[in-house]
């Protein structure tokens, strides 16, 4: 008997982790702390710089949504409100600080974003989190259109429709860092972005964290364990506020202003679709969506006209075919890669890929010829999407967008059976390996 | 004074009627497959689009029937083969759908229709003043918006409370895994259903389309503050959905045509911090914040009656 609860305290508590395994586990931050240095050196020029920043702030925007809805399971379409009311405390703090001359450095200027979304996050949080799934959802929806909207209103705070602009090399400089080139901004949006990725990484690990999956997948059961289903809620809504608050500062420093569109319902959007697409299973998954969107939407809009089309397009392909997001197809082949099985399902990818990819083509040529004839009828016909010339006068283009799309939708039918059948097959000589899928 | 108060009621409740006719479907599309259509005010900026289209090539009575069908079937097809498919991932997963289904049709009307408002314009024969009251012009239009919204309000009752589907359509709005099991085609009564929730959506934007602005942003406006009545009403509560639809309708029709404000009221007090940045609360009229009163309203009923005015389920 005494035996039995002297071993108690040593089952409870897990194995030191070996020195290789933290190692590992150290090293991956260390790297990337020095990838964060080292990328302006490869990519120096300022339209790089401007995306990179651009990529940092959606990263923490990014992982401070997937609190809500990865971990804890809410799904808000407000989150934009605890960003932009952060990126508005910014602002006025650079201002009041030149004026009065604080001894303040801008690198701190940050911590007045981040403490603005918490005490937002904490005021309107309350209500909010008192009901979970579509309720929630909706009850997001409304508070930030009440925001959106008061922010119309109350034009001496939030400048009305041209915003609040302020100089941010004005305030106290540190080490003759003026922050006036962009690659000054670039450290400082890195340096704000491994401390908040780290910081939410580490948030995962805390007993909070648990908790907040566990209210995620069986609120019941959590009462059961004597817990408070909306407290749980509650305290990830306020971090989460705090994180989307950062960020939103560190927004309003890159652009020197804060203007009303920072706490709409576009910048709500744009930050769901960003980890959705990442995908929400993994905590690397909003990292990868932010990057992928970023890039996207900047890349897409020299491109093509209708861009946000294509953009909502991925979007719904991604919520019907890929619910993982990216990473979580990326992950799926885990267990392939590890009993050597990926081989077989290689060759079917590739089959399937060639109608796929004629689909998605008579698609986009579809699109662009109608944006042709719709959005500016009366240009030159001979038009060019990414980058391809053709003639939108020319009738064989319906037949051949027709063609691509009705053909590669029928062949690709067939061709995703046989991925779907070459897979279960890899997948099933995996679990006889003995992988765990 | 009184005046205002017949028109303002008059308006409250053609505004709160059209809000009830899109509610409605939302609120039955919410029982029975358990997801918040996103997009249910894109099928209203849908039907007011098909509807300026339909009505430019062949008028506007063949419009009034052939855009909610359109929009119906196209409802009923996103349905079929879009939710459907979405079904097994979760409400999540459905809810994100229909957001992206809204996100795409408002990129698709501004593709073919432009961002600027579209002319779609009263129908001649219903283009006078149905009567005038204490020196205000009534629009026969909107005269016929409130007919026909309570007309399909009376059809819906009928055939919800009298026919065999409707039956099965309330049994489902709160046993809807016992329908499954008693052997009804659930597939198909969810298609159907969406089909005519749209499809109601669309006749609201038909009507609507040419007292309101046709507009590519229509659904944006609209559609949070749908959201807004079905919450408020309690989800899955028809009559609370009734009652929300009514009551927001009224509320943003009084605030708008009044024009207090507290500078007004307390004008003569001035306190010092009217002057300071408080001034904009200070000075904003009730009619500048019309819009905002939905909202303010939820978040009363969130605080004092979580569930909603009628609601009784909590997911």
């Amino acid at each position: 008997m005494s035996d039995a609860t002297a071993k108690i305290p040593a089952t409870i508590a897990p194995p030191r982790p070996a020195a290789s395994d933290r190692l590992k586990f150290y090293g991956i931050w260390i790297a990337a702390a020095l990838a964060l240095l080292v990328l302006p050196k490869l990519f120096s020029s300022g339209g790089s710089l401007t995306t990179f920043s651009l990529i940092g702030i959606s990263i923490i925007f990014s992982l401070s949504y997937n609190i809500l809805l990865g971990q804890t399971g809410m799904l808000s379409f407000g989150h934009a409100v605890y960003y932009g009311l952060g990126g508005f405390l910014a602002i006025h703090a650079i201002n009041i600080i030149a004026r009065n001359k604080f001894a303040i450095p801008l690198p701190l200027v940050p911590l007045v974003g981040g403490a603005a979304g918490l005490v937002f996050a904490m005021l309107l949080g309350w209500v909010s989190t008192r009901r979970s799934g579509t309720a929630f959802a909706m009850i997001s929806l409304g508070v930030a259109e009440l925001v959106a909207s008061s922010a119309l209103i109350l034009r001496t705070f939030f400048g009305g429709e041209a915003g609040v602009s302020a100089n941010r090399t004005k305030v106290l400089r540190l080490f003759d860092w003026s922050f006036g080139p962009q690659i000054q901004i670039y450290y400082l949006v890195a340096a704000w972005t491994l401390i908040a990725v780290i910081a939410m990484y580490a948030l995962t690990r805390t007993p909070l964290g648990r908790m907040c999956n566990a209210v995620r997948d069986n609120p019941e059961r959590v009462q059961f364990v004597g817990y408070d289903p909306h407290i749980i809620r509650y305290i990830a809504f306020c971090f989460s506020g705090l994180f989307a608050g950062i960020a939103g500062a560190l927004a309003a420093i890159n652009f020197e202003i804060a203007n009303s569109a920072y706490l709409g319902a576009v910048q709500s959007g744009t930050v769901l679709f960003a980890t959705y697409i990442g995908g929400v299973g993994f905590f690397i998954g909003p990292i990868v969506g932010a990057i992928f969107v970023t890039l996207l939407s900047l890349g897409l809009s020299d491109l093509t006209q209708v861009w946000q089309l294509y953009f909502g397009l991925i979007f719904i392909a991604v919520v019907m075919f890929a619910p993982g997001g990216i990473t979580g197809l990326l992950m799926m082949h885990r267990p392939l890669l590890k009993a050597g099985t990926l081989g077989q399902v290689l060759p079917s990818y590739l089959v399937a890929f060639i109608p796929t990819l004629a689909m998605i083509t008579g698609l986009m040529l579809g699109i662009e010829t109608i944006v042709h004839f719709t959005v500016n009828p009366g240009e030159d016909s001979h038009i060019k999407a990414f980058g391809i010339p053709f003639d939108a006068a020319n009738p064989a283009i319906w037949v051949v967008a027709a063609v691509l799309l009705i053909g590669g939708f029928m062949i690709a039918r067939r061709t995703w059976a046989r991925v779907a059948a070459s897979w279960d097959d890899a997948l099933t000589t995996a679990r006889e390996k003995g992988v765990a899928a | 004074m009184l005046e205002l108060i017949v028109i303002s009621t008059l308006n409250g409740v053609l505004y709160g009627m059209l809000l009830f006719l899109m509610a409605s479907g939302l609120t039955v599309i919410f029982s029975m497959l358990g997801v918040l259509n996103f997009a249910h005010a894109s099928f209203y900026m849908l039907g007011a689009f098909f509807g300026f289209q339909i009505s430019r090539w062949f008028g506007f009575w063949p419009a009034l029937i052939l855009a909610p069908l359109l929009a119906g079937a196209l409802g009923a097809a996103v349905e079929r083969y879009g939710l459907r498919h979405v079904h097994k991932n979760g409400h999540v997963a459905e809810l994100l759908f229909t957001f992206g289904l809204a996100f795409a049709i408002e990129e698709i009307v501004q593709i073919i229709w432009g961002k600027s408002p579209v002319d779609f314009r009263v129908p001649p024969l219903l283009d006078f003043p149905a009567f005038t009251l204490f020196s205000t012009n009534y629009p026969a239009f909107k005269i016929f918006m409130l007919v026909v919204s309570i007309v399909i309000f009376i059809g819906l009752l009928v055939v919800l409370k009298r026919t065999r589907i409707g039956l099965i359509v309330q049994a489902a709005l709160t046993h809807p895994h016992m329908v499954g099991h008693l052997g009804h085609n659930v597939g198909r009564i969810f298609m159907l259903v969406f089909g005519v929730g749209t499809a109601l959506a669309a006749v609201a934007g038909v009507i609507a389309g040419p007292a309101l602005v046709t507009q590519s942003n229509m659904a944006g406006l609209l559609g949070p503050i749908l959201f807004v009545v079905v919450v408020v009403g309690g989800l899955g509560s028809l009559p609370g959905a009734f009652i929300a639809s009514l009551l927001i309708g009224l509320v943003q029709t009084f605030a708008v045509s009044m024009n207090g404000s507290l500078a007004g009221a307390f004008g003569p007090l001035s306190p010092d911090y009217a002057a300071t940045w408080l001034s904009d609360i200070w000075n904003v009229t009730v009619a500048q914040i019309a819009p905002i009163m939905p909202y303010l309203l939820l978040v009363l009923i969130l605080i004092f009656r979580p569930m909603g005015l009628l609601g009784t389920r909590d997911t």
